[in-house]
């Protein structure tokens, strides 16, 4: 049973990596971001199943903070493309 | 067993829809597009992994009674919602900018949001 | 006074969730019950501004959030599986036809027009890109306009789901 979870994890991994195609090839800004916050997105769902293959439950709670904190983070750089810091 | 059916089930589902995210995000040829592929598909398909823990955290909450895998499953069902909600916010904060920063969408048959004040 | 109670009690609930399954005294242990009253109660005198910021207290009652809850699980859900669906069509077959829609909802507060606008961003391929702020208008980017329905200059919220009103489910919710 826990083949299944690795599995999931290591495509998991498999598809960060080709998002980063995205993120390092642009072309705008824009476009990195939504790469970020595709890899962001990936990151906490290889954490959660990370908390099922180890047993260990504050993995979950690391994905929650993860969430929360890539969040704030996507808003401050959209602020910033936006042109709406320091005004 | 029925569970472990449901988890795969739910696993390949969520793989397949994170899949065709990633590749919407390096096919689509702008990037409103591309967002559009980002959050509904990567949010969808991360919804139904979560759904697989959850499933299999209670089946484990059932047969062995211990009480950290109810812990789990609560724990997996806020995630679950932390990321839905603050993907769509995200996500709108990023078209915004994007297009205040002087993107307009490039093939578009028609975009009120420049004709507009706004 | 009452932003700071009603921030304390939210506070304490999630704190409360997050801990289920600690201890003896119902589901929790009591350090983790005195705890989340201190955590609680600190955190409610940070953030009470900003939680209560528009003085408007219709959202605390529990009924709201049980139909909230309802709206989740059914329609929503349910359109939202069908947009993955149709976006996935168009990411296999890349047949699309984007533009920028205006969207008049016709909602009155402000958290109805946040749950319409994340709920859109979440639905049938459409993405919300702003919002005019005197008339709650909603600008949506949508990846496939059917032909000709461009011409229309403002769109009602009917015309982008499928299945369910959204918009009236959000009404009955928020306002």
């Amino acid at each position: 049973m826990t083949d299944i979870w690795v599995a999931a994890v290591v495509v998991l991994v498999a598809l960060i990596v080709l998002t980063m195609v995205r993120l390092i090839a642009g072309p705008t800004v824009p476009d990195r971001v939504v790469a970020l916050d595709a890899i962001n997105t990936l990151t906490v769902a290889a954490m959660i199943l990370l908390a099922v293959i180890y047993e260990q439950i504050i993995f979950v709670d690391v994905a929650i903070v993860y969430a929360l904190l890539s969040f704030v983070g996507t808003l401050f750089i959209a602020k910033y493309i936006g042109g709406e810091l320091g005004q | 067993m029925i569970a472990d059916t449901i988890i795969l089930v739910c696993i390949a589902i969520g793989l397949v829809f994170n899949t065709l995210g990633v590749i919407g995000i390096l096919r689509f040829p702008d990037v409103y597009t591309r967002l559009h592929a980002e959050t509904k598909t990567t949010t969808f398909g991360t919804i139904f992994l979560s759904l697989a823990v959850i499933v299999y955290a209670i089946s484990r909450l059932l047969s062995d009674g211990d009480a950290q895998f109810l812990t789990l499953s609560v724990h997996t069902f806020v995630a679950l919602i932390a990321l839905a909600f603050t993907n769509a916010t995200g996500a709108h904060a990023i078209a915004r900018a994007a297009h205040r920063s002087g993107q307009v969408p490039s093939p578009a048959v028609i975009d009120r949001y420049s004709e507009g004040d706004a | 006074m009452i932003p700071f109670i009603v921030t304390a009690l939210a506070a304490f609930a999630i704190y409360l969730i997050l801990t289920a399954g600690s201890g003896t005294v119902g589901l929790w242990s009591p350090f983790e019950l005195g705890a989340g009253a201190v955590v609680s109660l600190l955190t409610a005198a940070i953030s009470r501004n900003y939680f209560c910021g528009s003085r408007d207290y219709r959202m605390a009652n529990p009924l709201r959030w049980l139909y909230c809850a309802v709206y989740i699980f059914v329609p929503f859900f349910l359109e939202m599986a069908r947009a993955n669906l149709d976006v996935a069509y168009r990411v296999i077959t890349g047949r699309i036809r984007p533009g920028i829609v205006r969207v008049s909802p016709d909602l009155a507060t402000d958290f109805g027009v946040l749950l319409l606008a994340n709920s859109i961003t979440l639905t049938p391929g459409t993405l919300t890109v702003g919002i005019d702020e005197a008339t709650n208008d909603l600008y949506v980017h949508m990846i496939h306009i059917g032909l000709g329905k461009e011409k229309k200059e403002i769109f009602e919220s009917g015309d982008l789901f499928t299945f369910f009103p959204l918009a009236d489910w959000i009404r009955r919710i928020a306002e």
